[in-house]
């Protein structure tokens, strides 16, 4: 059985979770928009989802939009918000080391003649809040930042990004797909006006995802159709998914205490895994000493193809990534790395372990093990040719 | 335990080559791991429509196979290495009036050399399979390139370069199989790639025309020269002589009266010079870069065949050493257009003894 360390890419389903989806999987499989009893009942479902998610978020159910997962979380806060204040001015600022869904969802709105501004980060992936003040102007209309970076966990300064936003009057979008299992969520204690959730991060399935959206943020649809989730969203709403995301989104938050407790326990998981690897030769680890989250080990291995390290790995029974889940069999290594300063050739040796619930101390004391074993025999200087078995 | 990384092209022959090692991995303790080379950009749709193996098309279709014949399966990206040693080499061969060799190339610096090295070092393999259709026998102590049972297929022509430290850990898999049995076994197993067609251009140039490339890799557009024949004459004009190969008979825009083709590329003064039928043909020509698959040559002066194209006809032929690169082959019965930089490979029967690239006539 391998041991998946994994769990920034996706986690497991939790057995809860599975359990307050089935009902709306079978019997309750009717459509929310539906007047009878079966509609009406699948609706019931839904509503209590909605309250659920407001409830963790501090907001008002109306202010909770369901999607089919973070990618399109912040491809509707992003455009949707950019296009509906494109009257009052069309310039956004982001940073450089967000995931693909923001960074690419900005370069199509620049093909549109939006302007962008990407803030760089520090060393350690952080971004600078003075330089946000000074990248804000009288054409923006959104920042989008993201909360904990996927490849490196590094945490955002949130909270004083939050502040910046409102005292210069422009809408405030952060992607908390990363950090919705693990750090608070309160909308307005956090300052944000649009925040996205993807439920697969947290234990819950694959496909569906959340957008808070302030009341009184305008928003341009992005699927036109008919008017569920207040016209902000067509379609018949996935209720088994989104009741899902609700019931994992209420296990991993809804008891600050044990969310923190477990945050801990991660976190000591975390310290071992880099403890274990860190006094080999040419390994770095990369992030935030401290604000990060709390299941992320990111580390640089020198000297070789992160690709490689990855796919070695997992033959000797550890599944881990290279930073990215989504950017598997590229030739191009990481932005955010490159973002942080790292030179291109250090950056492919990028390997992200990601611990989660199911991790033991025993996990990590193997994959170490092995981590150990496998760096050492690709960092052997490798033979021009290999050596004939006999002649 | 020993791991074998199956080179998997999203092909058929190399989809067969996988599923039999797979087959057996079970009895012989191997663990068969397929790795899909991602050896140049698949730039889009133009490329989707080709056969091009680095299309997202063929990683699909070599993924479907690995999952359906349960191996688990990588992408390998070796982009940097093929574009230097491959792409870049081949522009290269052109701008030095040659006809360049990509497929023997690939097979020397990136299937048996990076791929090998890249699949020890990251997967603790120490043996490569590919689809090509050759056989490795070891006897008395060494490897030996034999030539497939399908002669059809035979693919020695690209795999002269091998040395024994290379042949030692490789493995063709379809070494024994014709091709009507390659496909049978690929219907089968009910492979998505049974039915693929053959890719017979070379796969980063998809459509077959690599003054594009010739363009994007060395700024090459070509300025216009003379065409000449045997006495000198100018009989037209060219396109830039980098366009040109030796063999060559459309395009040339010269009407003699009788076919002609291009006789030999001179980039130093931009000049392609044409000749009959009889006159493109050679009794004798030189190679370099001679290599033998045994590490050393049969003797100082041998007799052999040599095949001066793939699937071209073979000639009887005496082979002469001289100097440390370079071998005189003299063929018994004239050969056809031999051409600057294509292999010369030398066979004593069933052996594929090596050979050399063909060198210009000085």
């Amino acid at each position: 059985m391998s041991i998946y360390l994994d769990h920034a890419a996706t986690t497991p389903l939790r057995e809860e979770v599975l359990a307050a989806m089935s009902p709306y999987l079978t019997e309750h499989f009717g459509n929310p928009s539906s007047l009878h009893a079966t509609g009406r009942r699948a609706r019931q479902g839904l509503d209590e989802a909605r309250e659920s998610v407001a409830a963790i978020l501090g907001a008002k159910p109306r202010e909770v939009v369901f999607t089919s997962g973070g990618s399109e979380s912040d491809n509707l806060a992003i455009k949707g918000a950019a296009w509906a204040a494109s009257a009052r001015g069309r310039h956004i600022v982001t940073s450089s080391i967000e995931h693909k869904a923001v960074l690419h969802t900005c370069a199509i709105l620049e093909r549109s003649g939006f302007e962008v501004t990407y803030l760089p980060v520090d060393r350690y992936g952080r971004v600078d809040p003075a330089e946000l003040d000074a990248a804000i102007n009288e054409h923006t209309t959104l920042v989008s930042i993201m909360y904990a970076n996927n490849e490196v966990g590094t945490i955002q300064p949130i909270a004083e990004i939050g502040a910046i936003c409102r005292q210069r009057g422009v809408l405030f979008h952060t992607d908390a797909v990363q950090a919705g299992g693990f750090l608070p969520l309160d909308v307005d204690r956090i300052g944000v006006d649009l925040l996205s959730l993807g439920a697969h991060k947290l234990y819950g399935p694959e496909g569906d995802g959340a957008l808070f959206v302030r009341q009184g943020t305008s928003l341009l649809p992005q699927v036109q159709g008919g008017s569920q989730e207040r016209q902000r969203r067509a379609g018949t709403e996935n209720v088994a998914g989104i009741t899902g995301l609700a019931r994992a989104l209420e296990l991993a938050q809804a008891e600050p205490a044990s969310r923190d407790a477990e945050n801990a326990r991660l976190a000591s998981l975390r310290d071992r895994l880099f403890s274990g690897v860190r006094d080999l030769p040419g390994v770095e680890p990369t992030g935030h000493p401290v604000e990060r989250l709390p299941h992320n080990a990111s580390i640089l291995v020198d000297g070789v193809e992160g690709g490689d390290l990855v796919a070695a790995l997992d033959l000797e029974g550890v599944e881990a990534s290279t930073g990215s889940a989504c950017t598997t069999g590229s030739a191009e290594p990481s932005h955010v790395l490159l973002s942080m300063g790292f030179e291109p050739e250090r950056a492919h040796g990028a390997l992200r372990l990601t611990a989660g619930r199911g991790t033991t101390v025993d996990e990590v004391e193997r994959a170490v093990a092995i981590i150990r074993t496998v760096v050492r025999r690709m960092r052997d200087p490798m033979p021009a040719r290999p050596e004939v078995a006999s002649a | 335990m020993a791991r074998v990384v199956a080179a998997m092209s999203g092909g058929v022959d190399s989809s067969v080559a996988a599923a039999l090692l797979a087959q057996v991995a079970g009895s012989t303790g191997d663990e068969v791991i397929g790795v899909w080379m991602r050896l140049h950009p698949d730039g889009g749709e133009g490329y989707e429509q080709s056969r091009s193996c680095c299309s997202p098309d063929a990683h699909d279709d070599a993924r479907r196979v690995a999952q359906l014949i349960g191996i688990p399966f990588f992408a390998l990206n070796l982009e940097r290495s093929f574009g230097e040693r491959v792409i870049d080499a081949f522009a290269d061969g052109y701008l030095a009036g040659a006809t360049p060799n990509p497929c023997q190339a690939c097979n020397q610096y990136i299937k048996f050399d990076e791929l090998l090295r890249r699949g020890l070092a990251a997967y603790g393999a120490g043996q490569v399979a590919t689809g090509h259709y050759a056989r490795v026998e070891e006897r008395d102590g060494r490897f030996h390139l034999l030539r497939a049972a399908d002669a059809n297929k035979d693919q020695t022509y690209f795999l002269w370069v091998l040395d024994q430290a290379q042949l030692a850990r490789t493995r063709f898999p379809l070494g024994a199989l014709t091709k009507p049995e390659v496909r049978r076994i690929a219907a089968e197993l009910a492979l998505p790639t049974a039915d693929k067609p053959e890719s017979q251009e070379i796969c980063f140039v998809p459509a077959g025309d690599y003054r594009e490339l010739l363009a994007e890799r060395r700024g090459y557009t070509g300025d216009p020269g003379p065409i000449v024949d045997a006495d000198g004459t100018r009989v037209g004009t060219h396109t830039g002589y980098a366009h040109y190969t030796v063999g060559q008979r459309h395009g040339l825009g010269v009407a003699l009266g009788e076919p002609v083709f291009v006789r030999e590329v001179r980039p130093a003064s931009n000049t392609v010079v044409i000749g009959r039928r009889d006159e493109v043909a050679a009794k004798r020509f030189e190679v370099e870069g001679r290599r033998f698959v045994a590490g050393e040559p049969p003797g100082e002066r041998f007799n052999a065949s040599v095949r001066i194209r793939h699937r071209g006809a073979e000639s009887a032929c005496e082979v002469t050493l001289v100097g440390d690169d370079r071998l005189e082959v003299e063929v018994a019965d004239a050969v056809w257009a031999p051409a600057p930089g294509q292999g010369a490979v030398l066979y004593d029967g069933e052996e594929c003894l090596g050979g050399g690239r063909i060198a210009r006539t000085a």
